[in-house]
Order: structure tokens, then C-alpha cells, then sequence
């Protein structure tokens, strides 16, 4: 059996990778796909301490399914936000969304 | 008779004159402005005539004795505290219906004297309103039922002589003037204030006859809490009374608080005559006779009364003899006769015969306010002829102003005391009241009789003869000009005939006052020696004068420049009020309360500036924060959670 740390490393090596987007991209859907990446490996998280911690239950995968519904319709919202964007400033560029400056 | 009804007419009609000629007196009735306000001062005049006699000659006395009638009064204000209330009402007594006389005759007189001098006037209407405002506050002091309704007409004539005063406005001086007035009068009103707050708490009252009751009674509660109490080893009750005295003498323009009634001048003459001559400036005196038997019981207070009145009297007796301008020598010969007047309350006792100076002074307002408006109008109508004020410019206008003259001449031998005119009888009993009580006093008060005689006619030798008559256009001013001064003149001759002991005394008991022929001479040999140095120096223009200003050397010159009394309030006002009180506190105010109001200000900005940054708009920083504070936050979890 793969051992637990190799789960943890790949879920937390997701974690970095998307956080990386998140601050460097500069493309609004590249960091909603980070945003994702995120959270996906928060899921890879709750399903392996559940596995490997209490096989018996199954709080875990409840928990990764209620993620991946808010997750659909967050995405929903935040795609709704980036047309709009994109449709008043001519760009989904996050630097050019700063009208919210002192 | 129905007081009651009459009685408030007399406020009423000029009041209602006022409003009306206050809005239409430069449109609509523009035309009949002056007619109608005469008109109506003419029908006040009646009335106070009427009531007058009814109250000395027929209703007014019970058992001899003249009582106080309450004509109205309604309660306006009332306390808690004591069951203070602040009253409006009228009360009629003997000083009172004297005055009503006074002051409708007087200003009666001034409108008509008015359509003649004013004739042609730009503020034509304007001024009849003011005129009638005045004369609707005067006579709403003199019938005050209370002591705060006397103040508050007591504010009313300061108004109405400050507009008057300042009725040229586009002339500097004329500003400036009615401003002095105008602060001098409220800088001592202050004093009167305080005054009437401590009686009106301690007494528990602020009727007249309330209070007058109280405090001549040593059993009453009120009397008792007066006198215990004290400041400064001195009882509240004399602080009261001066404090009160003091509200007085700024209006009377008692020494040191005259400075603003030489030069109240500024207004137009027959104001001065009104105002500054006959009326508001004798407030003090009948305020201190309103609250007489209250000042008699206090011997402190009267001794600073009568000593005022003397200082005054001769001070400005000798400052008159000095002044070239004709009508600040009126002005400074009004202050002395006041000063006669309030030395004359001084020195009185109460009751029956020992009340002489009381009505000896209520005598000489009587008398004076007719010859003293007759001087002005007088001057007035030589202004009017000469179109200056000064006597260099005047001389030889005997034969071209006939009626002028002699009114004038009649005046000056009125005010100077010589038998039979008015002035002369009621001046032997103000001497004879002074003789009686203290002979320091009588001494000033014969001195100043004599300088009064040389200094009015100086003036009278110096418009009416001294030089040749070169101007050939003065002449007399038309019948509304000729007729006051006329039957001002037969008021000044007749009014001393009256014996005011039978209508004013102390307790109201009338009393027979004898002419103590052997006690006349004295002052009438002064008199008569003042006449005969001025007709000396001045009847020709000749030299003798400029030798004796020489002799008297310092003491002339101090005396033209008035004793330097304005200077000192100068000094007073500018070196110590502005620079020791003024500027410093203009500094606190600037640097330490304006300081840390901007300083909060300032602060804010300072931080806004340094910390706004943080909030650069560009999302990618925000999270960069937001996860930074979850890590730190996650960190001191961490360590609480293991510690």
C-alpha cells in the first residue's frame, strides 16, 4: 500500500502549485484554474485522512462532494464576474480591474 | 379716572408711530412723515397732560398723601425661585407723572422743532420713526411697575439714542461716536445688571414697591439677607445699590463714564436736545430717585451718589469754560447740572421737610430739561443759520436772529440761576438741601453755579455779539422752528413758579419750602460776577481772554483737552485691555485651541498618507496579505495550542 506520505506530498504539492498561479498570473481564468487547483488538493486531503485514519466512516468523502458542488457554482459566479469584467474593461487582465485604489 | 385705559395709550401711540413710519416713512407716507409723528407726540402729550392733572389735582391723593397707582400689570415671567416673576406694568406716582410730562412736552417740542431743521432730510421719515421710538421707550421707563422692565426700555433708549446719534452714517465721526455711546452706556448697564439680579434674588422681588417695602423694613427677611451678606467688607445691599448707581451714572454720564456724551454731539440737534439733554440722560437720576427710600436707608450707597454728582458738576463745569464747539459746551454744562441733580438725591434725608433735595433734584430735572432743550434748539437753529459748530465761526448774529437770540439769552439767565426764571429757584434748593447736610458739597455745588453762569454766557457772548455781524444770509428759522423756542421760553420763565414741594416729596406728603432770601445772596452774587467776567472778556472781540488763558497756563490747557479722560481710557483699552488681555488671548485661541483642532487634523492625514499604499487595488497583493495574516494567525494558534 502507498504509504500516507506520499498522498500528503501530492495534495500539498498541489496546494503550492495553485497558490503559485494565484499570485503570479496574470490572466483572470488562469487564476480561476488555480483557485482550483487549490482547492482540489484540499479534496485529495480529506479523502486520504479519511481512508487512512477511519476507514470506517465516511465524513471525508461527504466533505470532498460538498467541495466539488460549491466549487461548480462558484465557478459559475466567478465566470459570470470575468465576462462582465471583460465586457467593461476590454480585458481580463487583473491589473487593469484597480478603479478600488485609495 | 380710567388709568388703566390712557395709561398704555401713551405707549401705544408711539409705538404704533414707529412701526408705521419705520416701514412706509420712505414710501408711502414719505410726504406726511413728519406731520403724522408730530401729530401723534401731540396727542401723547395731551394725554400725559391730562393724566397729570388728574393725579395732582384731582384723584391722586388719599388723606394728602399722593399714592402710587399700579395702572397695569401682568405677570410675563415667572420662577420657581422665590416666586420671582418678571412683570410688565405701569406705575404711576409723582416722579413718574413728572416725567410724563417732561418727556412728551420735550419731544413734543423736538418734532416740531424738526419739520423746520430736518426740512429736506434724505432719511426724512426715518428719523420721525427713530424719534418715535425714543420717545416710546423713554416713556415706558419712567412708567415702569418693576426693575427688569425698567432695563429692558432702559436698553430700548440706549438703542434709540445710538441710531440717532449715528443718523448721519456716511460721516466717520458720527459712527464712532454713537458706537462710544453705545459701548460706554452697556459697559455700566453691566454693573446695573448685576445689581438688579443680587436685589431681585435677595430681595425676592423685583416690583418697586415690593422691594422698596422690604428693604426699608430691618424685621423683613429679605432686609436681613442683605445686610448679613457682604463682599469685600461691604454688605450686598451697597454692593447693589452702586452696582445699580453705577447703570445710572453711564447713562447720566456721571464722571468717569461721561466720555460719551460730548461726543454724542455728532447727532443731528434736535436729537440732542431730545436725548442728550432733556430725557434719556436724567434715566440715572430718576432711577435713583425711583429707588430713593432704598438708598436712604443705606448711607454708604447715597454718599457715593452725592459725591459722583459733586465731582461730576464741577468737572465738567470747568471743562465747559474751556470748549469752542457751542454744543459740547450744552453737552458739558448737561453733565453738570445732572451731577447737580445727583448730588442733590445725595445729600436728601426721607420725609417730610428733611426731604428737600429729593424734590429739589426732581425740581431741577424739571426745570433744566425746558431751558436745557431750549439752549439746544437754540444752537440748533444758529447750526441751522451758520452751518458750523464752532464759535469761530459764529459772532454778531444778535440783530439778524432776534427770536434766537433772546430765547437764548432768556435760557442761559434760566440755567445760570438768576430770579425769577426757573433755573434760579430750583438751584436754591438743591444749595439750600446741600447746606443743610454736608458744606463740602454746598461749597462745589455754589463754585459750580458761578462757572456755570461764565461759561453759558460765554457761549451766549460768543454767538451773539463778540465780532462784527458779517454774515448777512444767518437769519431766525421758519415758525416750526420759532414756535418751540418760543414756548420753550415762557416753560423756562414760568416753570419755576411751581411749587414742586406740593406734588414731589420723599414720603408724598406736599410740604411749603420758603425762599430764604438771606441764603440767596451768595450764589446770586456769583452768579451775577460770572455774568459780569464773561460780558468782560468776551462782548468785544478784544485780548483779555487770550492774557487770562496764558495766566492759567497748565490748567487751561488740561482742561481743553477735557483732563485727558479720554486718553486714559485709551490708554486703558489699547496698552492694557488689548495688548495685555487681547493679544494674549488671541494667541491661546489661535495656537492652542485652533492648534489641536488642525494638529487632530493633521495626524490623520500624516497616517492616511503612509498607510495608503496598503490599498493598491490590484487583487494578487491583497491575497498575498490575506494569506500572510492566516499564516501569522496560524502560527500564534500554534503556539497558544502548545504552550
Amino acid at each position: 500500500m502507498v504509504p500516507i506520505s506520499h498522498m500528503l506530498f501530492i495534495s500539498t504539492a498541489l496546494f503550492f502549485i495553485g497558490m503559485y498561479g494565484l499570485f503570479t498570473r496574470r490572466n483572470m481564468i488562469a487564476v480561476l484554474m488555480s483557485i482550483e487547483l487549490m482547492l482540489n488538493s484540499v479534496n485529495i486531503n480529506f479523502v486520504v485522512f479519511n481512508k487512512y485514519l477511519y476507514p470506517a466512516s465516511l465524513d471525508g468523502l461527504f466533505f470532498t462532494i460538498f467541495i466539488i458542488t460549491i466549487a461548480a457554482a462558484e465557478v459559475a459566479v466567478a465566470i459570470a464576474i470575468v465576462i462582465n469584467l471583460y465586457r467593461s474593461h476590454m480585458s481580463v487582465d487583473v491589473n487593469a480591474a484597480e478603479e478600488l485604489k485609495y | 379716572m380710567n388709568y388703566a385705559v390712557y395709561t398704555p395709550l401713551l405707549l401705544a401711540l408711539p409705538l404704533l408711530s414707529f412701526v408705521m413710519l419705520g416701514i412706509w416713512g420712505r414710501s408711502y407716507l414719505k410726504s406726511i412723515a413728519g406731520i403724522a409723528g408730530t401729530l401723534v407726540m401731540m396727542v401723547v402729550a395731551t394725554i400725559s397732560i391730562v393724566i397729570a392733572w388728574q393725579y395732582f389735582f384731582v384723584g391722586g391723593q388719599l388723606d394728602g398723601v399722593y399714592q402710587p397707582i399700579v395702572a397695569f400689570n401682568k405677570t410675563w415671567l415667572s420662577f420657581d425661585y422665590k416666586q420671582l416673576s418678571i412683570d410688565i406694568g405701569l406705575l404711576l406716582d409723582p416722579i413718574s407723572v413728572m416725567m410724563l410730562v417732561v418727556v412728551s412736552v420735550v419731544s413734543l417740542m423736538v418734532h416740531i422743532f424738526s419739520l423746520g431743521y430736518m426740512k429736506g432730510e434724505d432719511r426724512f421719515g426715518t428719523y420721525y420713526a427713530f424719534l418715535a421710538l425714543f420717545t416710546f421707550s423713554m416713556l415706558g421707563l419712567v412708567l415702569s411697575a418693576n426693575i427688569f422692565q425698567i432695563y429692558m426700555f432702559w436698553e430700548l433708549v440706549g438703542v434709540s439714542s445710538y441710531l440717532l446719534i449715528g443718523f448721519y452714517f456716511t460721516k466717520p465721526s458720527a459712527v464712532a461716536a454713537a458706537k462710544k455711546a453705545f459701548i460706554v452706556t452697556r459697559f455700566a448697564d453691566f454693573g446695573f445688571l448685576i445689581g438688579i439680579l443680587m436685589l431681585g434674588i435677595q430681595g425676592g422681588s423685583l416690583d418697586f414697591l415690593t422691594l422698596i417695602e422690604r428693604l426699608t423694613n430691618p424685621q423683613s427677611d429679605a432686609f436681613l439677607q442683605m445686610s448679613s451678606a457682604g463682599f469685600m467688607g461691604i454688605s450686598a445691599i451697597t454692593w447693589a445699590l452702586v452696582l445699580v448707581f453705577a447703570g445710572g451714572a453711564g447713562k447720566s454720564a456721571m464722571f468717569p463714564l461721561h466720555v460719551w456724551l460730548p461726543d454724542a454731539m455728532e447727532g443731528p440737534t434736535p436729537v440732542s436736545a431730545l436725548i442728550h439733554a432733556a430725557t434719556m440722560v436724567v434715566a440715572g437720576v430718576f432711577l435713583v430717585a425711583r429707588l430713593f427710600p432704598i438708598y436712604h436707608f443705606n448711607g454708604a450707597a447715597l454718599d457715593v451718589v452725592a459725591w459722583t454728582g459733586a465731582v461730576s458738576a464741577i468737572f465738567a463745569a470747568v471743562v465747559a469754560c474751556t470748549q469752542t464747539d457751542i454744543k459740547r459746551v450744552l453737552a458739558y454744562s448737561t453733565m453738570s447740572q445732572i451731577g447737580y441733580m445727583m448730588f442733590a438725591l445725595g445729600v436728601s434725608d426721607f420725609g417730610g421737610e428733611a426731604g428737600l433735595g429729593y424734590t429739589a433734584s426732581m425740581f431741577h430735572l424739571f426745570t433744566h430739561a425746558f431751558f436745557k432743550s431750549l439752549l439746544f434748539l437754540g444752537a440748533g437753529a444758529v447750526i441751522h443759520a451758520v452751518h458750523s459748530n464752532d464759535m469761530q465761526d459764529m459772532g454778531g448774529l444778535r440783530k439778524s436772529m432776534p427770536v434766537t437770540h433772546l430765547s437764548f439769552l432768556i435760557a442761559c439767565l434760566a440755567i445760570a440761576g438768576m430770579p425769577p426764571l426757573s433755573g434760579f429757584f430750583s438751584k436754591e434748593e438743591i444749595l439750600l438741601a446741600a447746606w443743610e447736610k454736608n458744606k463740602i458739597i454746598y461749597g462745589i455745588g455754589l463754585l459750580t453755579a458761578g462757572l456755570t453762569a461764565f461759561y453759558m454766557f460765554r457761549l451766549y457772548y460768543r454767538i451773539f455779539w463778540h465780532k462784527a455781524h458779517t454774515d448777512t444770509h444767518a437769519h431766525d428759522g421758519g415758525p416750526a422752528m420759532n414756535l418751540p423756542l418760543i414756548l420753550l421760553s415762557i416753560l423756562s420763565i414760568g416753570a419755576g413758579f411751581i411749587g414742586f414741594s406740593h406734588f414731589v416729596t420723599t414720603d408724598g406728603k406736599p410740604f411749603d419750602t420758603k425762599l430764604h432770601i438771606a441764603f440767596s445772596v451768595a450764589p446770586v452774587l456769583l452768579v451775577i460776577a460770572g455774568i459780569l467776567l464773561a460780558t468782560l472778556l468776551y462782548r468785544k472781540a478784544n485780548n483779555k481772554s487770550m492774557s487770562l488763558r496764558t495766566s492759567l497756563g497748565g490748567l487751561y490747557t488740561a482742561a481743553r483737552e477735557k483732563f485727558y479722560i479720554d486718553e486714559l481710557y485709551q490708554f486703558f483699552a489699547r496698552q492694557i485691555m488689548y495688548k495685555g488681555f487681547g493679544k494674549p488671548a488671541a494667541i491661546i485661541d489661535k495656537q492652542v485651541i485652533d492648534g489641536s483642532v488642525n494638529g487632530i487634523g493633521k495626524g490623520t492625514m500624516l497616517v492616511a498618507n503612509r498607510i495608503k499604499g496598503l490599498q493598491s487595488g490590484s487583487i494578487q497583493h491583497y491575497v498575498w496579505i490575506f494569506f500572510v495574516s492566516a499564516l501569522v494567525i496560524c502560527f500564534i494558534m500554534l503556539y497558544w495550542w502548545l504552550a
